[in-house]
């Protein structure tokens, strides 16, 4: 193999943790010399009336990690998709090592080498991790557990992974779960995988973890694509990045030979900011939210808030960083009326909220909105249209049996107008709009409500640049107009420059609150982990 | 190689006209399975909507049936639409048919109007407390309301089979085993030669078009329909919507079989419904929930069962050859869903990569 030598020498380089600080010189070395194993040729795909891939190309080289980076929409997923042999293209054609192949489905791809993780794990849950990694073989009528663990074995010592077969999956984290879907692909003949979005729900040092198996599957001839919105993720892991704008080929870069602001440039198509700014706010002098020795158990009377107590004052964002998990959801869900905690106090103002119901909060005239994490499946009524969400909490006000939609109709037009929500109209399905509309909706929504506490669960969860910019704008404007905002958040890097104080979590447990302009990163991500700092 | 792509949304137009064009194909797949029967086809339609619309007597009959029909559809429509699979109309129908029943004969002898009155009222008690219960055991052990539904069906008909062999045997009745005649004033009026009960029928129609447009116990309902976890965080009273629904639901259910006991039947008995909670179902599916196409559907479908009844009598054709037709109307007016949904692409494999992805659309 011709570039077997500078692999070698890529090892060295490249699995340091500071690749972003060395240029990388292995790859410009590289990159004449490797051969392609993958080529997409013309990948057009239609989905009703949205074009989502145009006449795409990309190669895919033998033993290179190549990041796909774009918008929401601009039709990354498809394009993987296509190439994991989940969609057949409208039209186009794929190449593999040269010779035009045909995918009709997801087997057909894995049998060519090539391997799909999903951004939502394929895994049956109350199965172990080695029944998953070898479910749909089929050239064996019985399972030989012995040769299957050894070749699963052999793949952890090759790559660097370690995972205990019979743990069943639901027992498992996120990360775990995601290194059998690794494992599963590999041992079924993967030479290239596909990553969608690998590291949304990783930990800092999980994602560094996953980074150093990637470089050793480079090593090993291996080639991956990945996906992410990260941009600082892909100069750190990449060789090459191809960038995907409103379905179209928008070109192909080496990573040692561009910036953060070039890739952005090139993504979005003009000038953009990647600076996320902490407003300035004048701090209220009393906390609008005291939430102290708050305890909730799940339904298996199990703890999932432990003894948490802090405040929240006006005028400031209070971040909460942790594991997915970790409890987020209960917190939020207790404070906004929607989980009913064991014991402690939340007190809005002066007024206790345990016990209150979302209704009983919005009788009280408590004004406080909730931007909950399932968008779709609890802040907004997907079915229904923007005019009938945007009435969602406000629908009894008016008097009598009926409904006042042309009232909701104007609002939803302000809320339309105001938010710069790109719609073909209010009577337009929630659903059907992008996923950063959708997300201005509902907080647009809540806005307008004029709150004095929000609280938000990851706002910007699957958001691109642009529409994570006009967030990040939002929630800095409610604080300066002396809300006080809670900020559930999953990156760090967000979570640290927009908020005021930062409170880190635990398995239900609050691990310290720390200023975000002093602590570092990793001391954040190690009190994530639960680890005493 | 074929390929099934999702389609866009279709206009009001298009989909209308793929259902009319499901139904036409319906007829002429059961038109070659008459000519495998050695019959006409074209007279057997014919016969059919002769057999329905064809004199007043007819049309009559077929009002008779589109009634009950109707009220059923609304009353499965609006648990349906709160994604409360209540198939449980035939049991609640008996239930309320025996409410009314309870009233009828309780108080023979009091004016007619207050004991129409009382029968309806008791008629809707039983019929919302039938489906109250598998509404309690959904909210209480989260049971399937669609199993506790249907079997409460069997339980329903049952109990009356069991009065009508039972305890409200009818001495006078020679020994048949039937339960005896209400007096006049248990008989709902006739209004144009049929029984008052259509009025009530468009009425209601009409009402629960409102509900749904215009109400917020309408706007309730659909977003509970659409997410339990929406209507919590709204501040929708959840417990509450969810149990007026199922009441409002099985209360309509039984009105339907106070209707048909009262106005046809002038009595009770274990085969007062003849499936019609089961073909409500279809209507309701067919009709898309929507109340005011719900009239429509249950008048089509009427005009099927009395035609079909007809062209037993008028030509010796079984009735059940009507039922075929109902099935086969069913299969591909569902079928026809799919082609709404989906749409199939035939793609050639292409020998280059064409370099115009765009010129196929």
């Amino acid at each position: 193999m011709p570039g077997l030598s500078f692999r070698s020498f890529h090892k060295t380089a490249g699995t340091g943790r500071d690749v972003r600080q060395q240029p990388f010189i292995p790859t410009q070395h590289k990159v004449p010399v490797m051969e392609t194993f993958i080529e997409l040729k013309n990948i057009s795909k239609r989905f009703g009336t949205v074009q989502a891939n145009e006449a795409v190309s990309l190669n895919i080289k033998k033993g290179e990690i190549l990041a796909l980076l774009g918008e929401n929409g601009s039709g990354k997923s498809t394009l993987v998709n296509i190439l994991a042999g989940i969609y057949s293209p409208d039209s186009g054609s794929i190449f593999i090592n040269g010779k035009e192949t045909f995918f009709t489905s997801p087997e057909d791809a894995i049998k060519n080498g090539i391997g799909m993780v999903h951004q939502h794990f394929k895994l049956v849950n109350v199965m172990s991790a080695l029944e998953n990694i070898t479910l749909g073989e089929k050239n064996s009528f019985l399972i030989n557990k012995k040769n299957i663990t050894k070749k699963i074995t052999s793949l952890e010592n090759t790559y660097g992974f370690s995972i205990d077969p019979d743990k069943k999956i639901y027992t498992m984290s996120v990360s775990e779960k995601q290194t059998v879907e690794i494992i599963k692909m590999l041992y079924h003949g993967a030479k290239l995988l596909i990553l969608d979005e690998p590291t949304a729900v990783l930990t800092p040092q999980e994602t560094n973890r996953l980074f150093d198996v990637l470089r050793r599957m480079r090593q090993q001839g291996c080639s991956v694509v990945i996906i992410t919105h990260k941009l600082n993720e892909v100069m750190d892991i990449s060789d090459r990045v191809s960038v995907l704008r409103k379905g179209k080929f928008a070109g192909t870069v080496l990573t040692s030979e561009t910036s953060a602001p070039q890739l952005a440039e090139l993504m979005v198509g003009g000038d953009v900011s990647l600076e996320v700014i902490r407003a300035q706010a004048e701090r209220s002098p009393e906390p609008l939210l005291t939430v102290s020795r708050l305890c909730v158990k799940n339904e298996n009377n199990l703890p999932v808030l432990d003894d948490v107590s802090f405040s929240l004052y006006g005028g400031e964002i209070l971040g909460v960083a942790g594991i997915v998990g970790s409890g987020q959801k209960e917190l939020c869900e207790a404070i906004a009326g929607l989980t009913r905690a064991d014991s402690g106090s939340i007190l809005f103002d002066k007024d206790e909220l345990m016990g209150m119901s979302p209704l009983n909060i919005k009788k009280k005239g408590l004004r406080m909105s909730f931007i909950p994490e399932d968008r779709l499946g609890m802040g907004l009524v997907a079915g229904m249209d923007i005019t009938d969400n945007v009435m969602l909490k406000t629908y009894d006000e008016s008097e009598g049996p009926f409904v006042d939609r042309s009232d909701g109709k104007k609002r939803a037009e302000l809320i339309v107008k105001n938010y710069d929500i790109a719609t073909p109209g209010v009577n337009h399905i929630v659903k059907k709009l992008s996923g950063g509309n959708i997300q201005k909706v509902l907080l647009g929504r809540e806005i307008e409500m004029h709150p004095r506490v929000l609280v938000t669960a990851y706002p910007f969860r699957g958001l691109d640049v642009g529409a994570s910019n006009t967030i990040y704008a939002m929630l800095n404007e409610q604080k300066c107009k002396g809300v006080a905002v809670l900020l559930i958040g999953e990156d760090l890097d967000v979570l640290r420059a927009l908020s005021d104080r930062l409170m880190v979590i635990n398995n239900g447990k609050v691990m310290g609150i720390v200023d975000p302009r002093t602590e570092s990163k990793d001391r954040i991500g190690i009190m994530m982990m639960g680890g005493n700092t | 190689m074929i390929r099934i792509v999702a389609t866009t949304e279709l206009s009001r137009r298009k989909t209308t006209f793929m259902r009319i064009l499901a139904v036409t194909a319906a007829l002429a797949a059961a038109a070659v399975i008459m000519l495998c029967m050695k019959l006409n086809p074209l007279k057997i339609y014919g016969q059919i909507i002769a057999g329905s619309l064809g004199s007043a007597y007819r049309f009559r009959e077929t009002v008779n049936k589109a009634i009950p029909l109707t009220v059923l559809s609304l009353g499965i429509g609006i648990a349906f639409r709160m994604k409360f699979w209540n198939i449980g109309a035939e049991g609640q129908f008996f239930m309320g048919a025996f409410g009314a029943s309870l009233a009828a004969f309780a108080f023979p002898g009091i004016p007619r109007p207050v004991l129409l009155f009382l029968m309806i009222l008791s008629s809707f008690v039983f019929g919302a407390f039938w489906s109250l219960i598998p509404a309690g055991l959904k909210i209480k052990f989260n049971a399937s309301e669609t199993l506790v539904t249907l079997m409460l069906n069997y339980v329903a008909q049952l109990w009356i089979g069991y009065l009508q062999y039972g305890p409200w045997r009818d001495p006078a009745a020679n020994g048949f085993p039937k339960i005896a005649h209400f007096t006049q004033n248990a008989i709902l009026p006739k209004v144009f030669g049929i029984h008052i009960g259509w009025i009530f029928t468009l009425i209601l129609a009409f009402i629960f078009y409102i509900i749904f447009k215009r109400t917020k116990f309408g706007y309730e309902i659909d977003v509970l329909g659409e997410s339990e976890a929406t209507a919590h965080y709204a501040g929708i009273n959840v417990p509450n919507v969810l149990l007026v629904t199922v009441m409002l639901s099985g209360g309509l259910c039984g009105f339907a079989g106070m209707m048909q006991a009262s106005a046809i039947e002038n009595s009770l008995s274990e085969q007062l419904s003849g499936g019609l909670g089961f073909t409500a179902v279809i209507t309701t599916w067919l009709a898309q929930l929507n109340p005011l196409l719900m009239v429509l559907v249950s008048f089509l479908f009427s005009m099927l069962i009395q035609g079909g009844n007809f062209l037993q009598s008028a030509m010796q054709i079984p009735s059940s050859m009507s039922q075929i037709l109902e099935g086969i109307i069913i299969f591909f007016v569902l079928g026809s869903e799919f082609f709404i949904r989906y749409r199939f692409v035939f793609v050639k494999k292409p020998k280059r990569s064409p370099d115009l992805p765009e010129a196929a659309k």
